[in-house]
């Protein structure tokens, strides 16, 4: 079968998935079985999940950059999509509808957002980037931090997207929309999920993706090598912000609430632990990572009586445990597929020696070389 | 004049208690190089010490300088037994591992006390009982409208006492010859007989210590304590770490009284020139970020060159 024809194959299935489970959670269900709404809520938040581990997976698992402010930039995203709704998108949204009919109409607003969310969240991981990414290791996560940090309070003291009452719509003047619409569902939120997978693969998979691997493993050697090293620092940070904050879009339609609260450093934490669970240097890993982070608190709520109140610290004991027993993730740098259980019944004995035929060497060699003891450096 | 004065006494009081921390900081970075996230979490630790200590001794009726020397020295022993616990046994099987691995398992660790504490004891404040008398908080007159009240006096004078005891400890003992040795090499400090595992979990008792010290002496001048406590005042202790040189211990102090005058001349004049007082935690982060771009090194800091 000719690629391009498998290709669009795969399109329609995943469309026709992505329409099915909407409809699945919808007020009448699917042939009359309905998904609870606490379920399908989780399900969505998985989804965006999904996207901001992935994303950081491209910065700190794939290019070796350790960042800390993740949450900062799904908050730029957020806040700006949802302030351009709110402000500026009801008369454009009544022309269009005039035009092409309310769904029409509305789904090209939402998609006009989020695509400001996610430029003014790329403008954002540009500016922290430029000047960040000069420094390594432990400094970048502390500043990246930082930069986050700021962002929220900076966003805390803007009063015409509600401060620290949080955003719900409109404040005075009382000149929008009266609550954030619900613009987003399923079929947004599961279609960017697999829209930031696919990127995300062809990026690393790309001579992009090489350059950044490269700089993970060494960033010396690969600059003596002619990477121009912070050129590509630069691109992966941007591209990761930007899809952090097509996260935070869809977070802000979906839940058509944003307080600070929900982008403080805990937050970032959150999504590095996805990607420490999954395997740094795994997309797969990544999106394993974050659907059991994003549904074990969820599923630790049913734990009886006294031990719900210990979940957190359950959650907590789990990444030291990870940390300790297995410091690459559950994935480490593997891919998880079709290939891999083929390979994995042909060999069970374990993979094929790096350099083979027929095996892309990003699904070999790409360890952080979290598993290797390595010197502590000294002066 | 004397409001500025008096911020400017206010401002070097919190700095004081960020310098005592970041003091832990700055000696486990300088010897691991290692970012102790859990080190704002011993603080809380400390501080929660204090006042269970003070509960079960009966201290809290009887207020006194002796039941708060007691509830301090108790303080900085437990924090210093927990300091050791979290480097035996999660710093240590790490150690070998990269620095991304080791980072993460700070972090962990300081969610997991946070959480242990959440969970344990509630998330509400709780009220650290008041050792100074019901006249702590009623300023001396100093000149013109400037005033230091009670608490004040006492925790410049425990934290400066601190300070000079750790500067003598590292400078005129053996066990700080050790300690200097081991954070200019660890390899070649073991090469010359010291027992460099001894070294690093005194290293993270003493600092430990330290925090417990800052979270007692706070909670004299802010009886509200609470299991999260110990997140934003740990991170801004880091910062004035790295702004006096990460590795520096006359910089740590530095850093600490810095960035707690800023903090307080934020909120005292922010507004002048258009900075709400809201923005008095953004301060720190700003601060770290300009002295990472300007001079990495930090104000007293060598620099290094990084090895290949």
């Amino acid at each position: 079968m000719p690629t391009f024809i498998k290709r669009i194959l795969g399109l329609v299935i995943v469309v026709f998935l992505l329409v099915a489970v909407n409809a699945w959670m919808g007020r009448e269900g699917l042939f009359g079985f309905g998904l609870p709404y606490y379920y399908a809520e989780i399900l969505n938040l998985t989804g965006i999940s999904i996207i901001l581990a992935v994303s950081l997976n491209l910065i700190t698992g794939f290019t070796g950059q350790f960042s800390i402010g993740h949450a900062g930039f799904m908050a730029v995203g957020a806040y700006a999509s949802v302030f351009m709704t709110v402000y500026y998108s009801d008369s454009a949204e009544q022309w269009l509808t005039s035009l092409l009919g309310a769904t029409l109409a509305q789904s090209l607003v939402f998609l006009g957002v989020i695509i400001v969310g996610a430029l003014v969240a790329a403008l954002a991981g540009l500016v922290v980037g430029i000047p960040s990414l000069r420094l390594r290791g432990d400094y970048l996560a502390i500043v990246t931090l930082g930069f986050a940090e700021i962002i929220r309070i900076v966003i805390l003291n803007i009063d015409r997207v509600g401060g620290a009452t949080g955003f719900r719509g409109r404040v005075p003047p009382w000149d929008g929309r009266l609550i954030i619409p619900a613009y987003a569902n399923f079929i947004w939120i599961g279609g960017f999920a697999i829209i930031t997978i696919v990127v995300v693969y062809n990026i690393v998979n790309s001579d992009v993706g090489r350059a950044l691997i490269s700089i993970r493993e060494d960033e010396l050697a690969s600059e003596a090598m002619g990477v121009n090293t912070t050129r590509y620092k630069v691109i992966a940070f941007v591209i990761s912000s930007s899809f952090a904050g097509i996260a935070g879009a869809l977070f802000g339609h979906f839940r058509q609430f944003l307080h600070t609260n929900d982008f403080q450093f805990i937050r970032s934490i959150e999504i590095i632990i996805m990607i420490v669970l999954g395997g740094m240097g795994s997309i797969t890993g990544a999106v394993l990572g974050a659907i059991v982070i994003t549904i074990l608190p969820e599923l630790l709520r049913k734990l009886p009586g006294d031990l719900y109140g210990y979940r957190l610290v359950i959650y907590s004991a789990l990444l030291i445990l990870i940390m300790l027993t297995r410091p690459q993730g559950v994935m480490g740098a593997k891919e998880f597929g079709i290939s891999w259980l083929k390979r994995a019944q042909r060999r069970p004995e374990g993979d094929k020696p790096i350099g083979e035929k027929g095996v892309p060497i990003a699904q070999q060699s790409t360890s952080p070389n979290l598993d290797q003891p390595k010197e502590i450096e000294h002066r | 004049m004397d409001t500025f004065v008096q911020q400017l006494i206010n401002g070097l009081n919190i700095g004081a208690i960020y310098a005592l921390i970041a003091l832990g900081y700055t000696m486990v970075y300088g010897i691991l190089r290692l970012i102790n996230f859990a080190h704002g979490d011993v603080y809380m630790v400390g501080a929660f010490a204090g006042y269970f200590l003070a509960l079960s001794l009966g201290l809290a009726a009887a207020p006194s300088f002796l039941s708060l020397g007691i509830v301090l020295v108790g303080s900085m022993l437990i924090a210093a037994v927990v300091g050791v616990i979290i480097e035996r046994f999660a710093y240590r099987p790490v150690r070998k591992y990269s620095r991304m691995t080791t980072l993460i398992m700070a972090i962990g660790v300081s969610l997991l006390i946070e959480n242990l504490f959440v969970a344990q004891i509630g998330a509400a404040p709780r009220a650290f009982p008041d050792f100074l008398g019901s006249q702590s908080q009623l300023p001396y007159r100093l000149f013109g409208n400037a005033a230091i009240s009670k608490a004040q006096i006492v925790i410049f004078l425990v934290s400066v006492a601190l300070m000079v005891l750790l500067q003598w400890i590292v400078y005129k003992t053996k066990v700080g010859t050790a300690m200097r040795a081991v954070s200019f090499n660890l390899n070649s400090a073991k090469l010359m007989g010291i027992n460099t595992d001894a070294i690093i979990s005194l290293t993270f008792g003493i600092g430990s210590a330290l925090a417990a010290a800052g979270g007692v002496l706070t909670a004299q001048y802010n009886p509200n304590i609470d299991p999260l406590m110990g997140i934003l005042t740990g991170l801004k202790a880091f910062v004035a770490a790295v702004l006096g040189g990460i590795g520096n211990i006359p910089g740590a102090v530095l850093g600490g009284l810095l960035i707690g005058a800023a903090e307080t001349f934020v909120v005292g004049y922010g507004h002048h020139i258009g900075i709400a007082s809201t923005y008095r935690d953004a301060v720190a982060f700003a601060i770290l970020i300009l002295v990472l771009l300007i001079r990495p090194s930090g104000l007293l800091g060598s620099t290094v060159q990084e090895k290949v």
